[in-house]
């Protein structure tokens, strides 16, 4: 150690990297001497909430990871499981919050690139991408901006690498005015034999850097993100990176090439923290050291510094492990998509991190102090006040059809084409079920499986309850993918919180794992990947708990994925889920309540059944087998009014409409308009049938609505709807919102 | 019946298209990286889409220059059939195979959607030889600059040739319209000899019912029955 580079760190120096006065004593005793300013550097980064997730950490492993379909849970970089006949699907949500708030564009280009890149790191070639997006006020004058921002990159990232998007969520609620959400995730396929781990191997075995070259750019923007905003934030602009998708398709096609030829040991994207995380989870992984020599870096700047060079966040770089003798493959692919490719370093038996710059050692620290001797916080948290439930005088209202006008043409619940009609939503021709419906379908290539998948969260929900709510996520993820008749596998999930230091904040974040742990291992959907994004706060008010769920399920050979759009002229729309007796519903937290009856107050969500969840979705799943049906909606926001109408907004048959049946022509608004959960709409031909399996399968059931050729939804003589004109003000909002 | 498909780097598109001809064909077409000096003997060479040289100083423009090209006009001027699929059509504009150029899309934002097509049959092209006058087909487009655009006495020549071979196509019912502000409603163009095509929508995108519809599926196969 003698000719370690002086300059020793001091607390002060530690304390603007992000460290706090505990942690930076920790570290000092761990090495047992005062670290340089490379080494503190590095803790820093390895050591922040993005990283090392010490505040989450503990009830994160409380998830269920496992089941008969998972190959690989939570720790890689993204999670894989079996879908039969030799393929895995790879998948994975992230986000990339405090970015895209600062420079909307590229923060959400590079999120969209990173998780890419995460899905192709394991060997599977990207087929879809999906995004939840949360924004503030439709009154702050930033939204607009920022969501013009946050759309264009996410398209200019993923219409360019050529992954088509096919499903996603946009909200917008004033608590997002500082901290908007973007989070993206992708899904990959692959042969389950072919599967590349991050681990190294290979004592002596060369370390590659292929990709792009390294800049200045998104230095410490994972220390950035593991802080709150303040009304300085602008001055964070430098820290976020620079998306190239035009390099990353390079690089996707070079990694993917590389990868057929039997030469990749292990590899690893250079995401948050750059070259540190990547070069420090190699070595953890595998138990072996990583030797990096800073001076065969390819750098695109001038005079960069150690710290500059490790912690820099530029995009498109990949590590790798590669066998000693196949260089010469690997430069040659690599020359062939004319990207840079270096050998950086090697693999050693030392299980430390050593870094040399100009032939002097920078940094030595063991791995281990990195990762696992990195904090674990048992933070104090609160238990959330049980919200009351909402009494409202089941007042009928004087016209239905007037709620569902002002719901559809509002921010609320009006179509959102404008967004996904710019991205490429049927690239790579397999898109069965475009963005805009339950989930996106696509087919799995050459096989005559299909997959689904959909992102849900009704924050809501969770700022109310956030066990409930947090439970309702993960039940309408499932719901959807029952919806196109999918079986559902797996989820991935996205936690947004704000400042876990606050008992409440961490309470809710304690609530919401346990919410999704439940729901989760009733409804065999194992909790694969994820991600956390914590301190989702700016002057110290948090946003609305945002637990996003992923879900993905698969469509068995030669089964039609049924879709909400194929209503059919004479047939009955049957409600599952809900009697005859079912007179009202559950209004508390309804969007109903809040933009009809202006209640903002935290009034209980829908309570969650969750055995009736299952016993319902398993009856859809027959129902479809059966081919009963190809028309199925779930009931989720705005209710079983609004369900009804968005079958009939989203056919494609002309003049379609509907008759509500004469027992149900009452005007409760709590019956039309309540969120009560593990509901769906079946529109089939087949009453008797339906009914039928549904008294064997001691199933509620109700038939609501006969389909017509009206262009009208009509509740009583008096009160209806017309159709097409509903069309053009559910499809028209967004685009005068945004013009 | 022999196919060539070009892959430039960012092309996106270019495995889309194969699958669509071995589908139609049963015969999986040659693909050949843009570096190649030469191009084997075929009917047809399609150039996909995609985001060649990720549309850097114009869309088309560097690959238009790639090494493949001079080969690809080669190849035109014996009077062989060659398809550019939106930055494939970008590029055959760029090569100077067709003529106008495609500007930002009027909107300024990427569009990608369904559009309904009108066919405009006036010379004898391999291409349309399948359709009527004014046929109404449906195929997705998916971009961000497919806003035709020629100067007045170009565009009098091409229309005057009858060179225009699709238009975005406005229903009576008022639905689907130019996404784009192509002038003339253009979305696709032809050379002089019929042999050349640039379009902006995506055929091999429609080869399935399941997928959307069947109509790029007659498009190609036609084509390629035309062809062989």
């Amino acid at each position: 150690m003698s000719n370690l580079r002086e300059g020793l760190s001091t607390f002060e120096i530690a304390e603007d990297l992000g460290l706090k006065k505990d942690e930076y004593e920790q570290i000092c005793s761990l090495m047992g001497r005062i670290p340089n300013i490379h080494e503190i550097s590095i803790f820093s980064a390895m050591w922040s909430e993005h990283c090392s997730y010490k505040s989450s950490r503990k009830w994160l492993k409380t998830l269920p990871t496992k089941g008969e379909v998972v190959i690989h849970g939570p720790g890689e970089n993204a999670g894989v499981i079996d879908i039969g006949d030799g393929k895995v699907a790879i998948f994975k949500i992230e986000s990339h919050n405090h970015p895209s708030f600062i420079e909307p564009y590229q923060g959400a280009a590079t999120g969209v690139g990173g998780i890419l890149r995460d899905v192709f790191t394991m060997g599977a070639r990207p087929v879809a991408l999906l995004n939840a997006l949360r924004f503030g006020s439709i009154e702050n004058n930033k939204t607009k901006y920022l969501l013009e921002g946050v759309v264009s990159g996410i398209g200019g990232y993923g219409n360019c690498i050529g992954i088509p998007t096919i499903g996603g969520e946009t909200n917008f609620d004033k608590s997002y005015d500082s901290n908007i959400l973007v989070n993206a995730m992708a899904i990959g396929i692959t042969e389950k034999n072919k599967i590349f781990l991050s681990a190294a191997r290979g004592i002596g075995y060369p370390l590659i850097y292929v990709g792009a070259k390294t800049g200045r750019d998104g230095i410490h923007g994972a220390s950035m993100s593991s802080t709150e905003f303040d009304d300085k934030t602008e001055e964070k602009r430098p820290t976020v990176q620079v998306g190239d998708p035009f390099t990353g398709k390079l690089l996707m096609e070079a990694c993917l090439e590389l990868m057929t030829t039997d030469s990749v040991v292990a590899i690893q994207d250079m995401g948050a923290a750059g070259l540190t995380s990547s070069a420090v989870e190699m070595g953890s992984k595998g138990k072996l050291g990583v030797k990096l020599d800073l001076d065969l870096v390819p750098l695109r700047e001038e005079n960069m510094s150690t710290a500059e060079i490790m912690l820099s966040e530029s995009q498109e770089r990949m590590l790798m492990v590669i066998k000693p003798d196949k260089m010469d493959k690997a430069n040659s692919i690599f020359k062939k998509w004319n990207l840079d490719i270096a050998k950086i370093g090697e693999i050693t038996n030392s299980q430390n991190l050593e870094i040399y710059k100009n032939n002097i050692l920078d940094a030595q620290i063991p791995i281990t102090y990195l990762v696992d001797q990195a904090p674990e916080y048992d933070r104090d948290w609160t238990t959330p006040e049980k919200a009351p439930e909402l009494q409202i005088k089941n007042a009928p209202i004087k016209s239905v059809s007037k709620v569902i006008e002002k719901l559809f043409s509002s921010h609320n619940l009006c179509s959102r084409n404008w967004i996904w009609e710019q991205y490429d939503t049927s690239v790579m021709g397999d898109t069965v079920i475009p963005p805009g419906q339950n989930s996106g379908v696509i087919r799995v290539h050459r096989t005559n499986k299909k997959l689904c998948a959909s992102v849900d969260c009704t924050p809501r929900y969770v700022s109310a309850d956030p066990f409930l709510g947090s439970m309702q996520a993960v039940c309408e993820a499932y719901r959807n993918i029952i919806s196109v008749g999918g079986k559902p596998l797996a989820i991935t999930n996205n936690l947004n919180f704000g400042n876990p230091e606050k008992k409440e904040i961490m309470g809710q974040i304690v609530h919401s794992i346990k919410g999704i742990s439940e729901a989760s291992l009733k409804l065999n959907m194992p909790v694969i990947s994820g991600n956390v994004s914590l301190y989702n706060e700016t002057n110290g008010k948090a946003i609305l708990p945002t637990p996003v769920i992923g879900a993905v399920g698969v469509i068995d050979e030669n089964k039609n994925s049924v879709s909400l759009s194929n209503a059919v002229d004479g047939n009955s729309i049957f409600v599952i889920g809900q009697d005859n007796s079912h007179s009202d519903g559950w209004v508390g937290q309804s969007i109903y309540a809040q933009e009809i009856l202006d209640i903002e107050k935290d009034y209980a969500p829908p309570p969650v059944n969750i055995d009736a969840e299952l016993a319902n979705g398993n009856f859809i799943s027959k129902v479809i087998e059966q081919k009963l049906t190809n028309c199925v909606h779930d009931i989720s926001d705005g209710g079983l009014a609004i369900a009804i109408s968005e079958i009939l907004l989203s056919s494609q048959t002309k003049g379609i409409g509907a008759v509500i049946n004469k027992n149900y022509n009452h005007n409760s608004e709590s019956f039309w308009f309540g969120e009560d959960q593990g509901r769906y709409l079946v529109c089939t031909s087949k009453n008797k049938e339906i009914e039928e399996l549904a008294e064997s399968n001691k199933i509620k059931i109700t038939n609501i609505a006969t389909i017509n050729l009206s262009d009208r939804l009509t509740f009583s003589n008096e009160d209806f709807i017309c159709i097409s004109e509903l069309d053009v003000k559910n499809k028209n909002w967004f685009k005068n919102f945004m013009s | 019946m022999r196919v060539t498909i070009i892959t430039f780097p960012g092309s996106n598109c270019d495995r889309d298209v194969s699958v669509a001809i071995k589908k139609i064909t049963g015969k999986n077409p040659s693909n050949i990286w843009h570096q190649e000096n030469e191009v084997p003997n075929c009917d047809l060479i399609i150039l996909p889409g995609g985001f060649s040289y990720g549309d850097y100083l114009r869309c088309g423009a560097v690959a238009a220059h790639s090494p493949v090209m001079k080969e690809v006009k080669n190849h035109a001027a014996r009077g062989g059939a060659v398809l550019g699929i939106c930055n494939g059509f970008q590029i055959l504009l760029e090569a100077k195979l067709l003529e106008g150029a495609l500007i930002r899309n009027s909107g300024l934002k990427f569009v990608c959607k369904r559009v309904a097509l009108k066919i405009n049959k006036q010379i004898n092209s391999p291409f349309l030889h399948h359709f009527k006058q004014n046929d109404i087909i449906h195929l997705p487009i998916a971009h961000n600059e497919g806003n035709y655009f020629a100067d007045s006495e170009t565009l009098k020549q091409i229309e005057d040739k009858g060179l225009v071979a699709l238009r975005y196509h406005t229903s009576s019912d008022g639905n689907s319209f130019n996404p784009n502000g192509s002038v003339n409603n253009i979305a696709a163009i032809l050379s002089d000899n019929g042999k050349v095509l640039g379009m902006m929508p995506h055929p091999e995108r429609y080869v399935d019912n399941e997928l959307g519809g069947l109509d790029g599926f007659e498009f190609l196969k036609s084509t390629l029955e035309q062809l062989s």
